[in-house]
């Protein structure tokens, strides 16, 4: 085993010399930079990651990779770019034989790699990121900082990024931070750049200016392979399409000859009718009311009624998150005016709402939905622990299991007990946790904010079905989300945000994504 | 195949009871090495010296899986001890002494959780404040004098007997008991791990947040100060400079018992087995004739050694 791959190693490092990609050298035998990889199999223990992927992707391509979540897209990409290390299989790059042994190696073949988390300091500058571990290059001991800034907004100028590299990362949004990774991936010459959903926390408009640099980077022979959950993307800016299921390629091909809706029932392996259940409304009483705050002149009154879904549509930044929380009293705020069943209530605390019955599942389940290091029992039964209590604060526990594996069933959540930790389960059931701890404190109204963000096609369905079940049972749900398609079909009625104020109102059957999206941005601002 | 798969069971038991193994090889260790160490009167005295570590401890523990620290213990050990001895020695009134001792290592443990969640200083700082200042407030309470009293029934807590079990032992016990069952099976307990784990999901899963580090550090001041009074029971006397760095072997105990210091993991009993490696440890460098100055060193060597172990243990596992 061991001599076998230090041979590897020697194939590596002459392929390495032989045509060490970016360079100035011209392009490998084959005319231009082309990535093989066949038969490539990979098992972690209890599970075939990926089981004889065959892929390739040439210079100027944008090769899209979709799949459900756990069909081993992250693995492939992880493979690439060396941080895991394939079981068998061969990789080439320009007809030889690589191995690559570990992300330094990738990055050394002109791979890199740009992960969903990005991986920059916060409290360093654009330049000293664009540069971390190469400062060498700006002098021996101590760095000139002029010449490393001048040479950063060159390099960040060379992709059309106008952004001054002198401030710290953590005063950029995410999708400059991004445009950061993009420019240090390019500037260690790099031919291959792996996305790992790279839209996923964009807005409409930053994903736009993604695209452009994705399309100016094509032109200039990079070579992109990409993941995303966002199928509506592909065909915009993709060449050629792979789908994975269950470890295998189940398609490819270049994605003019495939439908989305062809692409959706390869990813599933079931033909999928319509991407969302089918919603019958019906409207109860009036269960939440939400005032403008008294100094805005221009915000409307939102209200929930029992058994509606009511969308809030607006884009990434535009305050939905923050007026969800100051609802729930998260956020303090003084002068809202919040109406529980008609009744005036003060609420300042997430306790106070819980206890007025308003449940929230955050946007983001890791940093705020869940206890990642606790078993599955207690995150579920962690909004209901004050009522499972009894003499001196001893928990009821087989009140609690009880009610733990009624949820478990209810919402279909799978792990192999409820004592495992959280850490442990997949992205699409952490999420059904979090739904499952508000549900369990029977909640009337509960708040959703992006219930669908980064979880796979299927549990998507579910999790639609789940809310049109809960406001069949009368529940008045509010649901935030940045998927429009998603908002318009779940909702039957929807409110629009732009700069924290709640700026329109339509019935969902009578507007269209287009009218949305104009308020969102704020376009009939002068009406 | 079966060796790989024997093998990773062997991991996980001992990242799970690792602070277990090494107990036991420790006490295999010294039994060979020392006839006295078996020795009932060696053990009962091992125990009587581990009791104040492992109350203070169980304390700790508390405050740790909160993913805070209290440094305040240590001073807050002598700070109770001349309250109560200042009240015994002027009233004689010894239970009056020993329950306003208690009190008062709750209500500087209140201080410090105050601190801490209302005013949002980091426990690092707000508890370093409260080494400084309850051990001040120590000193000028007996003017930096020791208070001696050899007579009186307030000792009965330091240097009784019960059936043969000294009564330190035996508090230690019924503490470590009874906040291990309320840590593992209460609401209070749920909350401390969840406020550890992840403060703000259990924020938003309308947990109050503030009021579970506020108990947690009262928990703590409060055993504390029943550390206070066996300490002050045993020695007969109130010290002004009694417990400096108490703080740390408690910090020790609880780490050894593998509960981490970011939070949202531990347990009591595995602070009792920490504490008791501890002190079985200097046991048997005494018993072996260790110089003391050796001892520290080698107390140090093992603590790093131990969490690299669990650490390596827990990744593997």
């Amino acid at each position: 085993m061991s001599t076998s791959s230090s041979k590897n190693n020697q194939v590596a490092s002459t392929s390495k010399r032989a045509d060490r990609p970016g360079g100035n050298r011209p392009p490998g035998p084959s005319g231009a930079s082309h990535l093989v990889i066949e038969h490539i199999c990979k098992a972690f223990p209890g599970v075939q990651a990926l089981n004889a992927v065959s892929f390739e992707v040439r210079e100027g391509e944008v090769h899209a990779l979709i799949g459900e979540n756990g069909a081993g897209k992250s693995t492939l990409l992880k493979i690439l770019s060396g941080a895991h290390q394939a079981d068998s299989g061969t990789i080439r790059l320009n007809g030889h034989d690589i191995t690559i042994e570990d992300p330094r190696s990738a990055r050394q073949l002109g791979i890199a790699i740009i992960y969903q988390e990005l991986m920059l300091v916060p409290w360093l500058s654009v330049a000293q990121n664009l540069y971390l571990g190469r400062e060498k290059q700006f002098g021996r001991g101590i760095v000139s900082v002029k010449k490393m800034n001048a040479m950063a907004r060159e390099e960040l100028h060379k992709i059309g990024i106008d952004l001054d590299p002198t401030i710290p990362v953590a005063e950029l949004g995410v999708a400059e931070q991004q445009m950061v990774e993009i420019a240090r991936a390019l500037s260690e010459n790099a031919r291959f750049l792996l996305m790992d959903e790279p839209t996923a926390s964009l807005t409409e408009k930053e994903i736009e200016i993604l695209f452009e640099k994705i399309a100016t980077l094509r032109r200039a022979g990079v070579a992109i392979v990409y993941i995303s959950h966002r199928l509506e993307e592909i065909p915009r800016i993709a060449d050629r399409v792979t789908v994975l299921r269950d470890g295998e390629v189940v398609h490819s091909s270049p994605v003019s000859e495939v439908t989305l809706s062809d692409l959706i029932s390869k990813m599933v392996g079931r033909p999928m009718t319509a991407h969302f259940p089918e919603r019958t409304a019906f409207k109860g009483a009036e269960m939440l009311l939400v005032e403008p705050p008294p100094e805005s002149t221009r915000s409307r009154t939102v209200i929930v009624h029992a058994g509606e879904v009511v969308g809030l549509a607006g884009l990434v930044g535009s305050g939905r998150t923050d007026w969800a929380l100051r609802i729930i009293g998260a956020v303090p705020s003084k002068n809202q005016r919040i109406f529980i069943d008609g009744k005036p209530v003060k609420i300042n605390s997430p306790t106070r709402a819980r206890n007025l019955g308003i449940g929230m599942v955050p946007e983001n389940r890791k940093d705020h939905g869940l206890v990642l290091c606790r078993t599955v029992r207690c995150n579920v039964t962690m909004t209901i622990l004050d009522r499972l209590a009894k003499w001196l604060g001893f928990l009821n526990t087989s009140a609690q299991s009880d009610t733990c594996s009624l949820y478990l069933d209810r919402l279909d959540i799978r792990c192999s007990s409820d004592a495992v930790e959280c850490s442990t389960l997949s992205g699409g059931n952490q999420q059904k946790i979090v739904l499952a701890k508000w549900l369990a404190r029977n909640c009337p109204i509960i708040i959703l904010d992006e219930p669908t963000r980064g979880i796979d096609v299927g549990t998507k369905f579910e999790m639609y079905t789940l809310i049109n079940e809960l406001s069949k049972t009368g529940k008045a749900t509010l649901l935030i989300s940045s998927d429009l398609p998603e908002l318009m079909s779940m909702s039957d009625r929807i409110y629009v945000m732009h700069l924290g104020n709640i700026v329109a109102e339509f019935d969902s059957r009578q507007t269209s994504q287009e009218e949305v999206m104009h308020h969102a941005f704020g376009y009939f601002d002068r009406d | 195949m079966s060796i790989r798969i024997s093998a990773t069971i062997i991991t996980r038991f001992l990242s799970r009871y690792g602070s277990l193994v090494m107990l036991a090889t420790l006490v295999i260790l010294m039994s060979l090495t020392s006839k006295e160490f078996l020795s009932l009167n060696n053990l009962t005295n091992v125990a009587r010296q581990v009791s104040i570590f492992a109350i203070i401890g169980a304390g700790m523990t508390f405050v740790i899986i909160t993913a805070g620290i209290d440094l305040s213990v240590g001073s807050l050990l002598a700070l109770t001890g001349c309250v109560a001895m200042t009240i015994i020695d002027k009233t004689n009134g010894d239970f009056i002494g020993i329950t306003a001792g208690i009190l008062v290592g709750a209500i500087c443990g209140a201080v410090n959780g105050i601190t801490v969640s209302r005013f949002r200083v980091p426990p690092f700082i707000a508890t370093l404040a409260g080494l400084t200042v309850y051990r001040g407030l120590s000193l000028v309470i007996t003017k930096g004098l020791p208070i001696v009293k050899f007579e009186g029934s307030f000792r009965f807590i330091g240097q009784g007997v019960i059936a043969g079990i000294p009564v330190p032992v035996i508090i230690m016990v019924i503490v470590v008991i009874v906040m291990q069952l309320v840590l593992s099976r209460t609401a209070f307990g749920a909350y401390i791990y969840a406020v550890g784990g992840n403060e703000e999901a259990a924020r938003l899963s309308g947990i109050k947040v503030a009021w579970v580090k506020l108990w947690a550090y009262v928990l703590c001041g409060l055993l504390s100060g029943l550390a206070g009074m066996i300490l002050m029971a045993r020695l007969s006397s109130a010290q002004p400079a009694v417990g400096e760095g108490f703080e740390l072997d408690a910090i020790a105990a609880v780490v050894l018992g593998g509960t981490s210091l970011m939070g949202g993991r531990g347990a009591v009993w595995s602070t009792l087995i920490g504490a008791l490696v501890i002190g079985i440890l200097s046991n048997g460098m005494n018993l072996m004739g260790v110089h003391s100055h050796y001892q520290l060193v080698a107390k140090g060597v093992l603590i790093v050694l131990a969490v690299m172990l669990d650490d390596y243990l827990k990744r593997r596992g």
